[in-house]
């Protein structure tokens, strides 16, 4: 399964829900407010180590985020790759 | 027509936004097209089954009436997520209708298994 996550971690407690379902080989990506939360220094970088992360880069960048580190492990993907992902994962679900 | 495996996830608390109102009618509407309709409440969603709402008084409709049609609309499941009701201070006893108690791994099995999710 795809998770989407587009709400902050800070404020909001859908990333939280989202992992704690997750299962093997699940992947996420985060989009909108949610790519705060890949920001290696950040909080929640250690709950995101080591999943199938990506990250949508122009969501990054409005925010000037693009210049900060990211969690190790995660990739940054424009639109056609968030599409890929989409195509590749039997299901998506998004954590609204 | 193929059976696709549709199952709706319901996380928000009724009546602060329409999510919760808006969903119920999307599964209702799905249900009249003969496809295989689940229904899954975790998170504050939980909060949509207790009994006893009188949403009337803060001018809207109560939920009550449509969860309890569920079962003439031919929906398969309704899970409910324990865990979600545990830290929320509410058991089984507080919901409006018969569900399925699943607990969180459970939750995860049955959203892995969909063809379809549906969430708002």
């Amino acid at each position: 399964m795809l998770h989407i996550v587009s709400k902050s971690p800070y404020a909001d407690a859908s990333l939280e829900s989202c992992l704690n379902h997750w299962r093997d080989g699940d992947a996420l990506i985060l989009i909108e407010d949610a790519v705060v939360a890949a920001l290696a220094e950040g909080r929640f970088s250690t709950r995101l180590k080591g999943l199938a992360l990506h990250v949508l880069t122009p969501d990054l960048e409005a925010r000037g985020l693009s210049v900060k580190a990211l969690v190790d492990g995660a990739a940054q993907v424009d639109y056609e790759g968030f599409v890929d992902l989409c195509a590749e994962q039997p299901a998506s679900l998004s954590w609204l | 027509m193929t059976h696709k495996k549709i199952v709706f996830v319901s996380r928000k608390a009724p009546y602060g936004t329409n999510a919760a109102a808006e969903m119920i009618e999307a599964v209702l509407v799905t249900a009249a097209f003969d496809q295989q309709v689940h229904l899954a409440f975790l998170d504050d969603g939980v909060f949509q089954l207790a009994r006893a709402q009188t949403p009337e008084a803060i001018g809207h409709k109560p939920f009550a009436q449509n969860l309890t049609e569920l079962g003439e609309y031919d929906i398969d499941h309704v899970w409910v997520e324990r865990e979600s009701l545990a830290e929320r201070g509410l058991t089984e006893h507080d919901l409006m209708i018969a569900v399925s108690l699943v607990n969180r791994a459970a939750m995860a099995e049955v959203l892995a298994e969909a063809d379809i999710l549906m969430s708002l």
